[in-house]
């Protein structure tokens, strides 16, 4: 472990941290790209996020007068825990030194401290839209974590360690064989990364309709630099599901030393299996219709369905073949 | 050979010709006649095993304990064709059933008879499945052969119960094959009753457990074990009196000897373990709370023939129990209770098949002044209930007290139990009883013609077996419980 | 040969894993129709399981039995319920459970519960076959519990049917399958159950004029006196 130590490493955590922020407005443009070729439009361009986040950043924050210091504060502190969670999953390379203080379960914790924040400032001010969003989001919430949790016990228990670099670790020195437990756990997370990052059919990303909107509806009094962090935050969020999927599942072509040109393979990898799974994104969004928040608790009984049947199936089948 | 082949093949010809056949009255006729070869061969069968102990050949195996069953089985077959001629004729003349449907159930009738004589002469476990299963189908439709919302109802539970249960037996079958796989040197007879026997003791006795306790809630659901009994009642008072007749008096025992036949492997497999005598508790058990529950619900019953089918989950109950405890002395009572019981109880159903065209309802508040009406039905009823309850000289009272003599050896505080429990039977049998047979006959009730040649055989026989238990037969039921107990009782 | 196997039974592990999953949806499936496909799929799983063992063991018979089961479980049962559901203008019906979360709980109960029911199995023999035999009694278990839960005749007879699913997996991936007379002979009652069962739904429909069969509730303990 002693070149944990040596800054070479950190100096790459923190790149990675950068890059991280940095591709993520990418990955959503992308996403509306594919999206709008498929509806026969020509779209935006890739890099419209960026400049939507750019020019935000410029523009005045004006708050509410009924908002207390926690409404400043909750931008601040969602972006933080959403970028640190991000930081810790593995994009790039695995076994930098955050592997070893940050594990599966330290992730679903900062992305619930997130969560909190988010629905205590979307009931800050008071208005219904608010309150009602945040409401939808804890419902969405209460049903779709112990579902992560099971999914994730699902990948922990075969690679006996909760952690993100040794589950890695432990695909990459593994024959390529099938595990269904694996597949189920695959399905599982799938279902439950498009309703935590608020995509279709859960939530629109792309509407304010008063109806449906989940996300979008604690954010609404948002303006300023307060909106364009929490527009980041929840880029980011998209892209540590995108890339917590591809290196879980298909960890391969991911950089396991710090020589430069497995660094430069660990990008292209990573680059092109966020595309590959933000094209199937735009795929899914595109033929699925947005379900009735009714229908949502069915929607994750099913996440957690699958996440346990993959637990279920992994002490069943494959504990002792 | 021959004979077997015989028993066998005849109810087979004779459902395919039954099921041409287009004239009703011939029909009837016909199925008399089939199951009178089927009996014929059955005697002879008997008669040569007495002299050989066993047949084997065809995948079919014959020894002392199922001859005697199929010997029951075709006796009970022709006495009940013998029945059903006149009283369907009766049904059909009512207009309760078509031409089309009477040959359906002619040819039922044979099938029904065929699966179970397979399912008896089977020396292969699987094929044991496919025949009780065989049956549940052949039966489903007798049971709604009225079409009335009632009889769909019983036959729907009936079908959806027994199918399940069976289904369990098979998933027990499939671990019995699995665990012998690994003794048997010829894979294939993993399914072979007879070579699982000379293994069982090298059978896995965990797997075995596991396998039994599947079959034995798979079976006992044919056997009408509380609680997989609820289609009993219902099948038996929506069918065609004939079918209840069958079922009662003989689609329970096949049901029950698959049990005893699995229990034989398995004691021989558990043999070495700390709990050798599982399946004979498992046995008590179901069969002390059948015993018991059924006890209890003849009491409240409103329809003659419920009342007659709670009656028989009773003695299924105490058959199995007796099975259960084991020992050369309880297993000939019971084999001997399942004999007579047969017997009685099919007479009785004819007659109360008898009994409800006379009043034309089943409803026992207005079945009315029988001895009055028609002495022979009133009579013949009060004579198989006297015998069903228990009453000496009959040939119940002989098997209940060897059952209970047993009983008291093995479990003494069971056999209060029992005894409890037959006080408690008999009076809810004679309330019911009573004013059915005695009672003042209402205006305008006639005398119907009735067919009792059936009923005083069958009665007669028991009455029989009650005074004295021919010497062949005795000697054939002490093979029998040596060959299930491994001990000889005489 | 010998090398194959690991791979052909890791095959077997993911087909076992798929009829699992197969049972799930047929237990909180709402559309009769949807659920009749779904039974499909279980059957056309369960075939290639039979198939894949069929290879693993070179035996001649089991191809025979993976060709049944496609025939008889995949297609023409499924396609007789679908005869039978457009010819009682019932194809539309939807049924939901009252309170599906809890069915499917329920459900992965029973996955527990066989599992721990099979453990015996495990000194004997390989764990791959106990694992397998804990699928197939889930399945069964599955079934029985649909049975239970679903009023609709059609979809009661489902559940019968996945039971038979559940018992033919048993039988083939724990024994190699039974002998040749015996599956011919379940196959024959399967086959035979369907056509009373289709005869069935005419009756139960002409005589309460729906397929609910909560509704049969005529025949009771005490049945009460009639006017």
């Amino acid at each position: 472990m002693a070149d944990l130590v040596t800054p070479w490493p950190w100096a790459l955590v923190i790149a990675q941290g950068f890059l991280c922020a940095a591709l993520a407005p990418w990955l959503v443009g992308w996403v509306r790209l594919i999206k709008a070729r498929l509806q026969n439009r020509r779209g935006p361009s890739v890099w419209q996020a960026y400049r939507d986040l750019y020019k935000l950043f410029a523009k005045e924050a004006r708050v509410a007068h009924t908002a207390s210091p926690l409404f400043r504060l909750a931008p601040y502190l969602v972006f933080a825990a959403t970028w640190l969670a991000a930081a810790i999953v593995p994009l790039v390379v695995v076994n930098l030194p955050t592997a070893a203080i940050a594990d599966m379960i330290v992730l679903v914790g900062l992305l619930a401290l997130a969560r909190v924040f988010l629905a205590l400032a979307g009931m800050d001010v008071g208005t219904a839209f608010g309150g009602q969003g945040a409401s939808r989001e804890m419902l969405i919430a209460a049903l779709a974590e112990p579902a992560l949790l099971v999914a994730i016990f699902t990948l922990a228990m075969t690679a006996h360690s909760t952690n993100l670099a040794s589950v890695i670790d432990y695909q990459l020195a593994a024959d390529i064989i099938v595990r269904p437990s694996f597949l189920f756990a695959l399905g599982g997370l799938l279902l439950l990364a498009i309703a935590e990052t608020g995509r279709i059919p859960v939530d629109n990303p792309s509407t304010h309709l008063e109806l449906t909107m989940v996300h979008e509806a604690m954010i609404l009094e948002y303006s300023g630099r307060h909106l364009a962090l929490m527009e980041w935050a929840a880029q980011i969020k998209l892209l540590l599901y995108g890339a917590l999927i591809a290196n879980l599942f298909v960890p391969w072509g991911i950089a396991t030393d710090l020589s430069v040109t497995g660094l430069t393979l660990g990008l292209v990898a990573i680059v092109v299996k966020l595309a590959l799974l933000g094209a199937a994104l735009a795929i899914a969004e595109t033929v699925l219709a947005k379900m009735r928040l009714f229908r949502v608790p069915d929607y994750l009984n099913l996440a957690l369905l699958l996440a346990l049947l993959g637990l279920l199936i992994h002490v069943i089948l494959e504990v002792g073949t | 050979m021959t004979a077997l082949l015989t028993v066998l093949l005849a109810p087979l010809a004779g459902a395919v010709a039954l099921a041409l056949l287009r004239a009703p009255q011939a029909a009837g006729w016909l199925n008399i006649a089939t199951s009178a070869v089927s009996f014929g061969a059955s005697a002879v069968l008997a008669w040569q095993i007495a002299g050989t102990d066993e047949i084997i050949g065809f995948g079919l195996r014959v020894d002392a304990f199922n001859v005697y069953l199929v010997v029951l089985t075709t006796f009970v077959g022709l006495t009940t064709a013998v029945f059903s001629r006149p009283y369907m004729l009766h049904v059909c003349a009512q207009g309760r059933v078509g031409p089309g449907r009477l040959r359906l159930y002619h040819a039922m009738y044979q099938v029904f008879l065929f699966t179970m004589l397979l399912a008896l002469t089977t020396d292969n476990l699987g094929v044991l499945w496919v025949a009780v299963e065989g049956a549940t189908l052949a039966t489903v439709l007798l049971v709604s052969l009225y079409r009335t919302p009632e009889a769909i109802e019983a036959a729907w539970k009936y079908f959806i119960l027994c199918g399940v249960g069976i289904a369990l037996a098979l998933f027990g079958t499939v671990l019995v094959y699995y665990t012998a796989q690994h003794v048997l040197a010829d894979p294939t007879a993993g399914l072979t009753w007879s070579a699982l026997l000379t293994v069982a003791d090298r059978l896995h006795p965990d797997v075995m457990a596991l396998a039994f306790v599947f079959l034995l809630v798979g079976y006992g659901t044919k056997v009408g074990l509380v609680p997989m009994h609820q289609w009993l009642p219902d099948a038996h008072s929506e069918g065609p009196t004939p079918v209840s007749a069958v079922l009662s008096g003989l689609l329970l025992n096949v049901a029950l000897y698959a049990v005893v036949r699995l229990k034989m492997l398995v004691d021989g497999s558990l043999a070495a373990t700390d709990n050798p005598h599982l399946a004979g508790q498992l046995l008590m058990g179901f069969g002390l709370v059948s015993f018991l529950v059924a006890v209890l619900f003849l009491h409240r019953q409103r329809d003659i023939k419920r009342l007659f089918s709670y009656s028989s989950i009773e003695h299924m109950g105490l058959m199995t129990f007796a099975f259960g405890v084991g020992g050369p002395l309880a297993t000939f009572g019971a084999l001997l209770h399942m004999l007579v019981h047969s017997l009685t109880k099919s007479a009785i159903f004819i007659t109360v098949g008898h009994a409800t065209h006379l009043a034309g309802t089943q409803s026992i508040d207005h079945i009315r002044g029988l001895i009055r009406t028609q002495p022979a039905i009133g009579w013949s009823l009060l004579i198989g209930v006297a015998a069903i309850a228990g009453f000496p000289p009959f040939g119940i009272f002989t098997s209940e007290f060897l059952l209970l003599t047993a009983t008291m050896q093995a479990q003494p505080w069971f056999a209060g139990v029992l005894l409890t429990g037959l006080a408690i039977a008999f009076a809810g049998l004679f309330r019911h009883l009573h004013p059915m047979v005695y009672g003042p006959a209402p205006e305008g009730q006639h005398r119907v013609p009735a067919n009792m040649l059936p009923v005083v055989i069958h009665l007669g026989l028991v009455l029989w077996l009650g005074l004295a238990i021919p010497d062949f037969l005795a000697r054939w039921l002490d093979q029998a419980a040596t060959l299930i107990t491994g001990v000889p009782l005489l | 040969m010998l090398a194959q196997v690991p791979i052909l039974q890791q095959w077997l592990l993911l087909l076992a894993a798929f009829v699992l999953f197969s049972s799930f949806v047929l237990l909180a499936q709402a559309r009769l129709v949807s659920a009749i496909h779904a039974f499909a799929w279980q059957g056309g799983l369960v075939a290639a399981v039979t198939l894949v063992v069929a290879l693993a063991e070179q035996s001649s018979h089991l191809y025979f039995s993976a060709l049944l089961t496609l025939v008889l479980k995949a297609l023409l049962i499924p396609w007789m319920l679908h005869r039978l559901t457009r010819r009682l203008r019932i194809e539309r019906e939807t049924e939901s459970l009252r309170r599906p979360a809890l069915a499917i709980m329920a459900a992965v109960a029973l996955v527990i519960f066989s599992y721990w029911l099979v453990l015996p199995m495990v000194e004997q023999d390989l764990t791959f076959t106990r694992n397998l035999v804990a699928i197939s009694l889930a399945v069964v278990l599955i079934g029985l519990l649909m049975m239970v839960l679903r009023q609709q005749a059609v979809a009661q007879v489902l559940g019968f049917m996945s039971i038979e699913n559940g018992l033919f997996l048993a039988a083939v991936s724990a024994t190699g399958g039974m002998p040749l007379i015996v599956e011919l002979g379940v196959a024959f009652d399967v086959l035979v159950a369907m056509v009373l069962f289709g005869i069935f739904f005419f009756q139960i429909r002409d005589s309460i004029d729906s397929l609910d069969v909560d509704r049969l509730n005529r025949l009771t303990e005490t049945p009460e006196e009639g006017p």
